[in-house]
């Protein structure tokens, strides 16, 4: 188990799981952090490219915070992986809905059901 | 009773954070829903924050000015910034297709949904929300609005 103050992660059958330890990700400096830090997780994560995010913590999140899951999403592809996010609130969900971002974003009820997607379980 | 605050401030996030956190515990205490207090937090803090970046360029010595009033039906808000302001209709939809996967420009979008009215005075730096209990924004009423 590894992270930083924002996030708490481990990676498992060659998937990277993170989860958001912040109730609001609003602040621009958070949002640079933990984006910075999951790209650190992908970038280092060798043969591990997919990512689960969990948002479980998370009850408010803004549009900056949208555009690094934008950024990371394209990271992630990049190097031949799937993000998904789960454990997404109601509310939260709204906001992809709103914004489209539920056409671009994998988004899962939870972990488990990630992981199983991801083994083609599904 | 309504309850009315107006400030004055260095254009900050941790000012903006204060701000923030005041409004919503002044509608938490009126009673008002979750869904009220999540839309107004992300209009507000959308709108604080394209204040900072895109009024002011992130300089910290230019000045907000915000009011706020909040009773048992409606809440206002108005955010003003120093800077020199924008045109909303030059702003692109980011939900068309072709916009989905740029990692900005969705703040207004946000308000536009989460609030029941929002306009923005000439020049541009000066924006008006109303979230009207009884006249919920789309989403308020579980519908799913576009933007």
């Amino acid at each position: 188990m590894a992270g930083s103050s924002h996030i708490r992660s481990r990676t498992s059958d060659g998937i990277i799981e993170a989860e958001l330890l912040d109730q609001h990700i609003l602040d621009e400096v958070v949002i640079r952090e933990i984006g910075q830090s999951l790209t650190d997780l992908v970038d280092a994560g060798g043969d591990s490219v997919d990512v689960v995010v969990d948002f479980s913590q998370v009850a408010h999140l803004s549009s900056s915070a949208l555009g690094m899951l934008i950024t990371l999403n394209s990271r992630v592809q990049e190097r031949g992986g799937r993000l998904m996010l789960t454990h997404i609130s109601e509310p939260i969900g709204e906001v992809f809905r709103i914004t489209r971002l539920d056409r671009v974003l994998e988004i899962h009820d939870t972990v488990v059901d990630a992981r199983a997607e991801l083994r083609g379980d599904s | 009773m309504k309850w009315q605050r107006s400030w004055h401030v260095s254009g900050t996030h941790q000012a903006c954070g204060n701000i923030v956190a005041e409004v919503c515990q002044a509608i938490e205490s009126h009673g008002h829903a979750e869904v009220v207090v999540f839309a107004v937090r992300l209009a507000l803090e959308e709108a604080l924050a394209n204040a900072i970046r895109h009024g002011h360029q992130g300089d910290e010595s230019m000045q907000l000015g915000v009011e706020a009033a909040v009773d048992a039906e409606c809440i206002d808000l108005i955010v003003c910034d120093e800077g020199r302001g924008f045109d909303p209709h030059c702003v692109p939809d980011p939900t068309r297709d072709e916009n989905l996967m740029i990692a900005s420009g969705r703040g207004l979008a946000l308000m536009r949904a989460f609030m029941s009215d929002v306009h923005i005075d000439p020049p541009g730096n000066r924006i008006v929300m109303r979230y009207d209990i009884h006249s919920p924004p789309p989403q308020a009423e579980g519908g799913h609005t576009t933007v």
